[in-house]
């Protein structure tokens, strides 16, 4: 087998009538900061649901690490959902010890000293959070793990510019060499510096996926300059 | 000194120009170790993967060298670095008559106007 740390070929999901996958075929190597790049509906999150084990595919193989999704992919993924999962009355500290218990690889110091940075009280319940300091919270948890893969779904779709930079600081001092950051996002002009790759997604089909720099060498325009050229709105 | 970047050129080579000027005018002075790829990578909030890129083609032109032990120098070769300059100067001087020739002026009368603005700032 080659490099690869995702292998994706021919991958199929419906929901009832809805094809939100289409026989979709995708290699990521390790080492990259990849854009999933769609507008809504496009089928994003579902793929990153069915790459950490979340959704099963109808038809299709998925690969990660050299394994199908499991007990060792969970093991080497870490996932930032669309939306915090925590419940009301967990501390951020109890989360800590959940994550410890079930993660290896979590690196709790290092999760205290963003907490520290972003002036989020360990104690602090969830349900006292606004819904920014929840979604950098669930940041920290995802990037404090020393993952291969980090799925990352909108990680900046709701939080305030100062905590964007925050957050891309993160994922790039976060960057190791053998493992790879994949974002979901509509929001690219924010993030588009630190991607080196990007997959652009309609209608659950990969329509291109290409290093960030061929794109602008080849267009002459900005990666968010050619998604909304691709993607413009026709009535 | 900030990096700035525009999003319709690659990444890459505006990192290479911008590192290219620091070498040129002393930020990172001749002989001295730069940056490792991570740091400038932060520095400049960039893929280090894009970082490593200009650092490669900076090490194609012999501004850079990279040491075994001591990690990626700015070169010594005073002959390299006056290269550059001047191929740069080049290029900047040609913007200039560029400039001049679409306001209608040919070399002469640009050369003239030089002159005149030297004059005026001193």
């Amino acid at each position: 087998m080659s490099n690869e740390l995702v292998h994706i070929a021919n991958l199929n999901k419906n929901y009832s009538v809805v094809k939100a996958l289409d026989d979709v075929s995708l290699d990521l190597e390790p080492g990259h900061i990849i854009g999933l790049l769609g507008p809504n509906g496009s089928g994003k999150t579902t793929l990153i649901k069915i790459l950490n084990g979340l959704l099963r595919p109808d038809s299709g193989t998925v690969v990660i690490d050299g394994e199908a999704p499991g007990p060792h992919t969970k093991s080497v993924v870490s996932y930032l959902p669309d939306r915090p999962y925590f419940a009301d009355w967990m501390k951020i500290g109890n989360i800590f010890d959940l994550f410890e218990d079930f993660y290896t690889d979590f690196d709790r110091p290092r999760a205290e000293y963003m907490c520290q940075t972003l002036h989020i009280p360990i104690d602090m319940k969830m349900k006292n959070m606004s819904k920014g300091t929840k979604e950098k919270s669930q940041l920290i948890l995802t990037m404090s793990r020393k993952a291969k893969l980090y799925l990352l779904d909108e990680p900046i779709a709701g939080v305030d510019p100062a905590a964007r930079d925050f957050i891309m600081d993160t994922i790039l001092s976060n960057y190791n060499p053998e493992g790879s950051v994949l974002i979901s996002t509509h929001l690219i002009s924010d993030i588009e510096q630190v991607l080196d790759q990007a997959v652009f997604i309609r209608n659950g089909h990969v329509i291109l996926h290409d290093s960030t720099d061929n794109i602008r060498e080849r267009e002459g325009k900005s990666v968010d300059e050619l998604f909304r050229e691709m993607f413009r709105m026709t009535y | 000194m900030e990096w700035k970047l525009a999003g319709d050129r690659p990444i890459w080579l505006q990192l290479k120009e911008q590192i290219t000027q620091r070498i040129l005018t002393g930020v990172y002075p001749m002989g001295s170790r730069l940056p490792t790829v991570r740091d400038l990578a932060a520095e400049a909030g960039v893929n280090p993967n894009t970082m490593q890129r200009a650092l490669a083609e900076l090490e194609n032109d012999g501004l850079a060298v990279t040491n075994r032990t001591a990690g990626r120098l700015v070169t010594t070769d005073v002959s390299v670095v006056e290269k550059v300059r001047d191929a740069l100067a080049s290029k900047c001087i040609m913007t200039f008559y560029e400039g001049m020739a679409q306001l209608g002026y040919d070399w002469t009368e640009a050369g003239r106007k030089l002159e005149e603005a030297k004059e005026d700032v001193q």
